[in-house]
């Protein structure tokens, strides 16, 4: 005689409708509660005295249709700029931070420069490391002195670079001390086992947190409007100043998060993977 | 027999812990000698020590006669010789088993990379996980990932393999296929120093038992005898602990 297949016993099955009655209490309590506070929200802003005369200012349909063209010429600046900047500040960051791991009394120097430089960029607002170099560096007069675009990027990547230098420095501290005595008992020397086990393992650690720091780096990418080449917040800024209205600076705004969108998912994605690999681990 | 390893006065201190005090040692080429001994008596201190991923307070360490304890000797050359397998096995996760055995074939003894896979692939059909070598350490069982590690340690064919409780960490129905392993290299020749709890396998591997009490040998001799009938009465405290906890 084969066995029976296997059926819930009665037990079980009341179990399995009661958790359902539950679940469906619970989406219909969802709904209800986001329902009522959208409302008590929407009536909020909309009941407000100076509600017409923001709605205008800020949300002019006609200006958001005619701005869109030329911010969206601006944000294909932004994301040229963010790409690179974003490759070149994390190969800078890892660059000093892998400095900083170097032994020896000879590279005491290469190890003081990259502390000094982590510490002081970390410390120093974007806004004027943009200043600086975009408007200092050509100061100089110097022969074949780059574009204000190019100088601009320059300083969102150092100043990043610094933070990302931290990211991936913690990333390496993470790499427990055993798998370096591991490494160097089969007789790699220290820099050995540094390039093949502790940095491998340290970037792949390091991944959720530099890519969040890449989210940042995105929106603030928008900063080199101050330095003044034309990207998607220079050009809204133009649009605002033909016409006194901030639409234009809306319509950046929600282009930028639109943007962003995709590597926030990404980040989510890679961290959410990460912690569960982490807690895979026995 | 000639001798490999001799460990003369060791005198090692974190802080005001006086771990190895004195402590003297002798291992011949081919021969397995067991480390027994109370957590903390100094066994894996003195195995990391031989390894000289820790530096000694005091004393002389000798690996075929050389004085490996000087401050100019070079530690790289010197761990090539030596093998260590650690208790928590210390695979780099981030490699397949395979490039975990070759990567110290390659990068340290510039082996081309065909003839370093050829030799772990003739290893891993020997432990029997020829099939596991693309798969990363997470994915094997203590038992495996313990197995991998020491044939990590053996392909460079080092003069002196230590083996620090190797089993601790494993669940007590895959100790087997390790000790089995240890007893297979045994009987190549390999010269073996092991700290271990396990004392009936010290007992059926070894060729000489030291049990360490306080930083020093304070017996050694054939399994037997220490095991058996030992000499010194903290050695049998020791045992009789053993016993109690139906490890013997």
């Amino acid at each position: 005689m084969s066995a029976q297949p296997y059926r819930p016993s009665a037990t079980q099955q009341h179990r399995i409708a009661f958790r359902r009655r539950q679940a469906i209490r619970s989406v219909l309590l969802a709904a209800l509660s986001t329902a009522v506070l959208g409302t008590a929200l929407g009536f909020l802003v909309t009941d407000a005295p100076g509600w017409d005369r923001v709605k205008l200012a800020f949300f002019d349909g006609e200006l958001a249709r005619e701005s869109l063209s030329p911010i969206l010429q601006g944000l294909w600046l932004n994301v040229r700029v963010f790409l690179v900047c974003a490759i070149s500040a994390l190969a800078l960051g890892l660059l000093i931070a892998t400095a900083r791991t170097l032994r020896g009394p000879v590279f005491f120097p290469v190890r003081a420069l990259a502390t000094v430089y982590t510490y002081s960029f970390r410390g120093l607002p974007l806004i004027i490391v943009i200043y600086l170099f975009a408007f200092g560096i050509p100061g100089l007069r110097l022969q074949g002195t780059p574009s204000v675009t190019v100088l601009g990027g320059a300083a969102i990547v150092v100043t990043y670079g610094a933070y990302l230098a931290e990211v991936f420095r913690s990333g390496i501290e993470s790499v427990h001390p055993s798998q370096v005595a591991a490494a160097r008992s089969l007789g790699l020397s220290y820099r050995q086992a540094m390039r093949h086990v502790v940095l491998p393992q340290a970037v792949r650690r390091s991944a959720p947190p530099l890519l969040n720091d890449t989210v940042a780096m995105q929106k603030d990418v928008g900063l080199i409007s101050l330095a003044g080449p034309i990207d998607a917040i220079r050009a809204a800024q133009i649009d605002q100043m033909g016409t006194a209205n901030f639409t234009p600076y809306v319509v950046a705004g929600v282009l930028f998060v639109l943007l962003a969108l995709p590597l926030i998912g990404i980040t989510d994605f890679v961290t959410l993977r990460a912690a569960r690999r982490q807690n895979a681990g026995t | 027999m000639p001798t490999v390893l001799t460990c003369t006065d060791v005198r090692k201190t974190f802080g005001s812990a006086v771990v190895l005090d004195g402590l003297d040692l002798e291992v011949g080429e081919h021969e397995v000698v067991a480390l027994i001994g109370a957590s903390g008596s100094g066994k894996s201190t003195l195995l990391r020590c031989i390894n000289l991923l820790t530096e000694i307070d005091d004393g002389t360490i000798r690996l075929d006669g050389e004085d490996i304890t000087e401050p100019q000797v070079d530690a790289d050359r010197v761990r090539q010789k030596i093998g260590l397998v650690f208790q928590s096995f210390n695979l780099f996760p981030h490699m397949t088993v395979l490039d975990n055995i070759t990567l110290a074939p390659v990068r340290v003894h510039k082996r081309p990379v065909a003839e370093a896979r050829e030799q772990a692939m003739e290893w891993l059909g020997r432990v029997g996980l020829a099939d596991k070598a693309g798969s990363y350490p997470d994915r094997l069982s203590g038992g495996q990932q313990q197995r991998v590690a020491i044939v990590r340690a053996l392909v460079n064919s080092p003069r002196l393999l230590l083996l620090d409780e190797v089993t601790s960490a494993l669940d007590p129905e895959l100790v087997g296929e390790v000790l089995t392993m240890i007893r297979d290299l045994k009987n190549e020749g390999v010269t073996m120093v092991l700290a271990t709890h396990e004392m009936g396998f010290a007992r059926q591997v070894a060729d000489r038992v030291a049990f360490l009490d306080k930083g020093r040998v304070l017996e050694q001799g054939p399994p037997g005898q220490v095991l058996g009938d030992p000499v010194e009465p903290r050695t049998r405290q020791f045992l009789a602990r053993i016993i109690e906890a139906g490890r013997l």
